[in-house]
């Protein structure tokens, strides 16, 4: 049975050697392949489960996608610990080595480029909600109480839309100043679109989504930043993930809004 | 307020607050993008969170595990909109039928000789 070549990342050679047992996909360990002085970090992959019939189907059964998304990131994630990676998107399948080589080849002085512009910096995620605790108290009616008149219904809705609004616009506007801050005080920021959390245990309305590129060395002033702001603001929580491989600055990405 | 925050770590691990919803975000639809031997669509990744969305036995899992923003992108659903619609719709429609009964009732009432009986209208 033959393997195929699933490509995490391409980096500069490390100085430090990959974790033992990095494990990637499919439970498969991660390895490097050296090239034109970059590296390719991947797994031998069988061609079963990765050729395109197959993946096209995994791609779409929900715990295979979960489980290859959490081992992608999880090589990306030891690799940012050593070094500055280009993270490629999930599914880069090359029939063998020399498909790998051609393709660092063909893009060397992208790679390059993009290598020498992100190194030493991550990515940080910030997410801010409105807390959904808030409508109620503002509201001050349980909104299942059923209105006793129609006149009675409408004014409640009314109060409940109007109430609504001026949250949503405190936090948009909230989102936006913290946003032009963060921005500031990044290299760069990118806006991503909401996740809805209202059922994912998070509770609250995602206002804002966004990654910002900021230097290893002044990581810990940015994190400072984010939590400042969550600190004077009440009904309103912020949620800071990272640090990232600078998956959303690779500038390499083709056509994402 | 007053979430406890991870230290500051630079190089520590992955984001420890990160959810499946962030992850998917950043392995499917960012990262750089290179036609590889084995050939996917563009096009299917990006149709990805629609497909998945159909998959109906998974769907409250996935909710569950925070992958939903696809919900709340206009691009990619209007589901979150023709819920809503939805919603205001039942809302509204037994809102009608409660007044239509009780305007009934006060006829009835009132003029419980000349008030022609009204046939509820069924709910389609």
């Amino acid at each position: 049975m033959t393997a195929l070549r699933y490509v995490y990342a391409v980096c500069r050679p490390l100085s430090a050697p990959l974790q033992a047992q990095l494990t990637g996909v499919a439970g498969i360990p991660a390895r490097q392949l050296e090239h034109h002085g970059l590296i390719a970090v991947l797994s031998l992959v069988p061609e079963e489960d990765f050729a395109e019939e197959p993946l096209k189907e995994h791609l779409e059964d929900l715990e295979w996608l979960t489980a290859t998304a959490r081992a992608h990131q999880n090589v990306v994630d030891a690799l940012t610990g050593v070094t500055t990676p280009l993270p490629l998107r999930l599914g880069t399948v090359f029939r063998d080595d020399s498909g790998v080589r051609v393709m660092i080849e063909e893009r060397e002085e992208d790679f390059r480029r993009a290598l020498d512009r992100l190194e030493g910096r991550v990515e940080w995620g910030v997410k801010v909600y409105v807390e959904q605790e808030e409508e109620k108290e503002a509201v001050g009616e349980r909104p299942a109480a059923r209105p006793a008149s129609g006149r009675d219904y409408l004014r409640q809705r009314r109060r409940r839309t109007a109430a609504h609004e001026e949250r949503g616009q405190k936090a948009e506007e909230f989102a936006a100043r913290l946003h032009e801050v963060l921005s500031g005080y990044a290299e760069d920021a990118r806006l991503h679109a909401p996740q809805n959390a209202t059922l994912s245990g998070a509770t609250g309305r995602n206002v804002l989504n966004a990654s910002y590129l900021v230097p290893r060395s002044r990581s810990e002033e940015f994190v400072e930043l984010v939590d400042r702001a969550e600190d004077d603001t009440p009904g309103v929580r912020v949620e800071l993930t990272g640090p990232w491989a600078a998956y959303s600055f690779t500038g390499l990405t083709q056509g994402v809004a | 307020m007053t979430t406890p925050h991870r230290l500051p770590d630079p190089y520590g691990g992955p984001s420890s607050g990160a959810n499946l919803a962030d992850i998917l975000e950043r392995v499917l639809d960012k990262g750089i993008v290179i036609a590889g031997d084995i050939r996917i669509n563009l096009l299917d990744i990006e149709l990805l969170t629609v497909k998945l969305r159909l998959i109906v036995a998974s769907v409250d899992k996935a909710k569950e595990m925070g992958i939903d923003w696809w919900e709340s992108d206009p691009a990619l659903s209007s589901r979150a909109r023709r819920d809503e619609l939805t919603r205001e719709n039942t809302e509204l429609r037994a809102r009608l039928e409660r007044l239509e009964a009780s305007r009934e009732a006060d006829e009835l009432e009132a003029a419980p000789r000349q008030a022609p009986r009204r046939r509820k209208k069924e709910s389609p």
